[in-house]
């Protein structure tokens, strides 16, 4: 094996980036235009790597896998962006963000990597504003702050209910002005589908068109892999139809160490399932939780008749309400992280106090609120995800509370990096929701943004010189060596067998079976038998597809059913990796709950002595079991707690 | 200033200001014919001895033909421009979009304006200043008995009331879309403009049809 | 309250660019009133897949309104029936049993079709090259606080920059014209202090990339208004026209 190097500069923490800041290699701007890069993704991360490291001089070429960078997921965003600007002085500091988002993330995060985002943060801030991201305003012309999950300052920045949108217009903005100045080359409708070696490193990809079918081959000295996370793997997510982990993913077979699988975030606030034809779960900001108040009958009689359509959310009487994030966690209350908000609407469900038709929803009510700021400030701040709402559920927010549910949203898990952000394969760079890094066990909210903008505008930009500074007297590489042709070859085969196959079931019925499974078994909370089930059942979803899935076209066209096979077919063993580290991880951390190890009140229960590591596992072949490696977490500065919300 | 002809901006300028200079036209054509309902006398005097065949007038014709030569030039081409950019391909389904009637139709709004002029250019102006400037015999000095005769004939006022009520579309539309098109509004004047816009075409159109049925009917002249 | 209903949908199929194009009508049952119109098309594609046949290729992603990927003119309408949304977040409800749904791809000259009802909205993109920006590299900011800008002005900028780029504008519009697209991005950056300093340079250069792209003159009909789904108002039309008339004077 590959001895793990996390490259973790030396030094007391506030210091090791500026350290490393100071002694990294350089790339002068006369050798910078003979290297290429190649940025996959063009999200937060990808959009904001690709520009800066086009405005520096290198030659960049972007893959896209829409129509245009803007419609990449980060667009989706709502609530904000965190950074330690202390504005409302309120007491936030680099080390308070620092210590609340490794806390957050269950103590499962490398400590240098999380201080070094949370320094960063307020450059990103200066950036965005600078690019004309119109963030909301105090009347003094000044920004303003809100408050977020986890967190007991203001610290998000935010633009309305956008925030996401907003900051990608900025990155594609900063993308748009680098592929005029002929900076950067921008590909959209390309799906990478397979990494280029030479000689141990990373010198290319295999793209396909999406618009002419035809298979492209790309080389360049370094890749940079900022594709977003494997949440579709659940078939049901918040993600976008094109979200997949087919890039990551294909990295990790060409040797790529893959770190935590198992870590993926349930986000509690998201409009409940309503049917079997529904494609996607749309969620709603956790800003909501500001103003919001979640809560389920008291009475199990009185969830019942909600159930059944008797009685109305309405006429249940405030006495006979159960708020119970109020009443489990008196100090955070409704504003609890993520992790714990979901699996207490879980428990409330399981114990048959939902809401809905199902039952599978609890109220997040804001008629407290409408009294106490007025409906106007309620529609100022909310009014936009409000309309969402009564758009999909038929249901007003103002006049009846609204029902949500947890739904899969994000993966901490991804490709392992070390402090430099490189993966184990030299040249091969990770960045954003793609990699593993920073969010340990659980991101908390505000925290996405944050990490891909820093990781692309702030972080890869320097490290990527310290890899690139060895390979100026590299010259370009053909796309006619033996291992483009390998690589391309492999994956024609692989294309013509999935077509070949003809058999009955469309890609998303089998989709739907898999998301089943990871749901059931694999999703908010886990134990042995379950995963072992699952481990079972995934083989049987892969068979399934490998024998009976049918596409029809031809492979050389416009084929939105072979591009969506080619993902399924990965996103099965993504599931089985998930299902393999979730049973390997015999403790509760985060986004992790091992039933079998929770507290007396159903809190995580980490085993620190025992897991307080990185799982990193590697490929070792079709038919071969994966081997699971360990990345120390060794705490220096921050002492492990166990996470306590309710004083 | 090609940008004036090149940029899409530019050629909408053009049709913006010839538009509003045509509107400004329209008031002072629209006091000449109040006129004329109060005195016969002063209508001709005005008619001949200020504006007539003097060379002031004349130049204010070349001008208000300008006007109107490259309004017309400029919705041709705007027009056709418009139309190769939607594509070869329509929709097969009309469209349901709730806008403006009169927005929609400008063109052939302005081509029935455009068929109306000819009519009226040949009963009015080629019988008086025309005839007058090239020498053809017939002139009329008359203007307020020309005005008088036309006018009592019922086909005429039929026509001339049609193609009022189409100027009235076409400027109910075309003042504010001039001045949004030159850059003069926002949130606040956009209602402020539209109700000004139906405040210009109505007192226009209302004014012309007004002095026409009081022709037609013989009330003129009144103050003799 | 939300039925099954019993549909048919008459959808514009076309192989490829240059191909000739025709209507297709397919029956659909027993469809939930609340589900997405895009699952409905789902299920269609669902129902041809299983029949043998092709299904029909139609642009989405996000599904949930922000992402600006689908679009689908339906019924007369750009984004189907229903107000301020986007094709995604139209549901089933907005139609009854026994419709039959006309369902047809952006139709502009700088729209060109790709396949079925998915079209190449590249000219936006070299439109937003052309300028849609403001000229900062990375790094050597002054502090986000240094420069207060008036809420009013803020919440503005943020109303124009809200647009989506789903090219609906472009698809109500009789004339074809991307006039609200551009003023959005123009008008956004020129109400922020940060965009002022080449606010003439951006307003030209973006309007003569999209002139050069075909799409038509903007005579203020007011149905990209109408349409979008993000309520850009006109209004930044009138400050484009403003921004760009000012530019050109003062050269």
């Amino acid at each position: 094996m590959n001895k793990i190097d996390s490259k973790v500069p030396k030094g007391p923490l506030a210091e090791k980036w500026t350290n490393y800041k100071n002694s990294q290699k350089l790339v002068n701007p006369a050798n910078k235009r003979r290297l290429d890069v190649i940025v996959v993704g063009t999200g937060l991360a990808g959009a904001s790597a690709a520009a800066t490291l086009g405005e520096l001089g290198f030659n960049v070429l972007n893959f896209c896998i829409q129509d245009s960078p803007r419609r990449a997921h980060s667009i989706a965003a709502q609530g904000g962006i965190n950074a330690a600007k202390n504005y409302p002085n309120d007491g936030d500091s680099v080390y308070r963000l620092f210590y609340d988002t490794i806390k957050g993330g269950d103590y499962r995060a490398r400590e240098a990597n999380v201080y070094r985002l949370a320094e960063v943060s307020n450059s990103i801030i200066d950036q965005c504003v600078a690019q004309g991201v119109p963030f909301a305003r105090e009347y003094g012309g000044l920004l303003a702050n809100r408050s977020f999950g986890g967190a007991q300052v203001s610290r998000t920045f935010y633009a309305r209910g956008q925030t996401g949108q907003q900051l990608l217009l900025g990155a594609y903005s900063a993308l748009c002005r680098a592929v005029n100045r002929k900076q950067v080359k921008l590909y959209t409708r390309y799906e990478m589908l397979d990494l280029v070696i030479i000689d141990g490193r990373a010198r290319g990809i295999i793209a396909r068109n999406l618009v002419t079918g035809k298979l492209e081959r790309f080389a360049a000295h370094a890749v940079v892999i900022a594709t977003g996370g494997y949440g579709n793997t659940f078939f049901l997510s918040t993600n976008a139809m094109t979200s997949n982990g087919s890039a990551a993913w294909q990295c990790y077979k060409k040797g790529a160490w893959f770190g935590n699988p198992c870590m993926a975030q349930i986000h509690p606030t998201c409009i409940p399932v309503h049917g079997e034809f529904q494609s996607k779960l749309t969620l709603m900001s956790e800003s909501l939780r500001n103003d919001g108040r979640i809560w389920v009958p008291k009475k199990i009689e009185d969830a019942k008749a909600i159930q059944a359509g008797k009685l109305k959310p309405t006429q249940i009487k405030e006495e006979d309400r159960d708020y119970y994030l109020e009443r489990r966690y008196p100090a955070f209350g409704n504003l609890v992280p993520r992790d714990v908000a979901s699996r207490a609407a879980k428990e409330r469900c399981d114990a048959g106090y939902g809401v809905g038709t199902t039952g599978l929803a609890v109220y997040l009510d804001f008629a407290e609120a409408i009294q106490r700021l007025g409906k106007e400030v309620v529609e100022e701040r909310y009014g936009n995800l409000f309309q969402m709402y009564e758009k999909i559920v038929d249901d007003n927010p103002y006049e009846t509370p609204m029902m949500i549910y947890p739904a899969i949203h994000y993966t901490m898990g991804g490709l392992w990096v070390d402090y430099e952000l490189m993966t184990n394969i030299p040249g091969l760079f990770a960045i954003g929701e793609a990699n593993f890094s920073d969010h340990g066990a659980n991101r908390l909210g505000a925290s996405a943004l944050m990490q891909g903008l820093a990781d692309g505008y702030f972080i890869l930009p320097y490290t990527i010189q310290n890899y690139l500074a060895d390979q100026i007297s590299v010259k370009r590489f053909s796309t006619d060596l033996p291992e483009f042709e390998q690589a391309e070859k492999g994956l024609n085969d692989r294309i013509e067998r999935l077509m070949s196959i003809q058999g009955k079931h469309s890609v998303d019925s089998i989709h739907k079976k898999l998301g089943h499974v990871m749901w059931e078994l694999v999703g908010m909370a886990r134990d042995e038998k379950g995963l072992k089930e699952a481990i079972v059942k995934l083989k049987e979803v892969k068979e399934d597809f490998w024998t009976n899935v049918r596409i029809p076209g031809k492979k050389g066209d416009f084929n939105t059913e072979l591009e969506k096979a080619l993902r399924l077919a990965d996103f099965i063993e993504i599931g089985e990796l998930m299902a393999h580290d979730a049973l390997d991880r015999e403790e509760s951390c985060g986004g992790h709950f091992r039933v079998e190890h929770q507290t007396e009140e159903g809190e995580t229960l980490r085993h620190d002595d025992k897991f307080a590591y990185v799982s990193i596992w590697e490929y070792r072949g079709e038919d071969k079991a994966p081997v699971m490696y360990k990345e120390p977490l060794e705490y220096e500065f921050v002492v492990r707690e166990q996470r306590n919300y309710k004083s | 200033m090609s940008w004036l002809i090149k940029s899409s901006i530019g050629r909408k300028l053009i049709q913006s200001i010839s538009g509003l200079f045509l509107i400004l036209f329209l008031l002072f054509h629209l006091s000449m014919n109040v006129v004329l309902i109060f005195s016969h006398e002063t209508y001709d005097f005005l008619a001949n001895e200020i504006l007539g065949a003097n060379w002031w007038a004349i130049v204010g014709t070349l001008v208000l033909g300008l006007g109107v030569v490259v309004h017309i030039i400029y919705a041709v081409i705007l027009t056709l421009q418009n139309w190769i950019a939607r594509g070869r391909n329509r929709y097969a389904s009309k469209s349901k979009t709730q806008v403006a009637w009169s927005s929609k139709n400008m063109f052939v709004l302005g081509v029935f304006i455009v068929l109306f002029l000819f009519i009226h250019m040949y009963q009015m102006w080629y019988q008086m200043q025309f005839k007058d400037l090239f020498g053809i015999e017939g002139v009329r000095h008359d203007g307020a008995q020309l005005v008088v005769d036309v006018l009592s004939q019922t086909w005429v006022l039929i026509a001339y009331v049609v193609a009022f009520i189409a100027l009235w579309f076409h400027l109910n539309h075309g003042f504010w879309s001039a001045l949004h098109t030159v850059g003069w509004n926002n949130d606040i004047w956009m209602k402020r403009l539209k109700r000004l816009g139906y405040f210009v075409s109505t007192l226009i159109v209302l004014g012309f049809i007004v002095v026409a049925f009081a022709v037609y009917l013989g009330y003129t002249n009144l103050l003799v | 309250m939300d039925k099954d209903i019993n549909i048919k949908v008459k959808v514009w199929r076309q192989n490829g660019p240059k191909e000739k194009g025709r209507f297709e009508t397919y029956a659909l049952k027993n469809i939930s009133q609340g589900s997405s119109f895009l699952e409905m098309l789902d299920i269609l594609n669902e129902q041809l897949i299983n029949e043998g046949k092709i299904p029909v290729a139609f642009d989405h992603d996000c599904r949930e309104g922000i992402c600006g990927m689908c679009s689908l003119y339906i019924n007369g309408h750009p984004h189907g029936p229903d107000g301020e949304i986007t094709t995604c977040q139209l549901h089933m409800r907005s139609f009854n049993d026994g419709d039959t749904i006309t369902i047809e791809p952006w139709r502009s000259a700088g729209f060109p079709i790709i396949k079925d009802l998915v079209v190449d909205r590249t000219a936006f993109e070299k439109i937003m090259q052309a300028g849609g920006y403001v000229s900062v590299n990375t790094g050597g900011i002054p502090d986000a606080n240094a420069i207060p800008i008036p809420r009013d002005k803020a919440e503005l900028a943020m109303d124009a920059a809200a647009c989506i780029g789903c090219g609906a504008c472009v698809a109500a519009c009789k004339n074809g014209s991307a006039m609200l697209f551009v003023a959005a991005k123009v008008s956004q950056l020129a109400l922020l202090p940060q965009g002022k300093p080449e606010a003439a340079r951006r307003a030209k250069s973006m309007v003569a990339k999209m002139d050069e792209l075909g799409f038509g003159n903007c005579t203020n009909t007011g149905a990209c208004e109408v349409e979008c789904p993000k309520n850009i108002s006109i209004s930044n039309i009138a400050r484009l026209n403003r921004e760009f008339l000012k530019a050109k004077f003062k050269d």
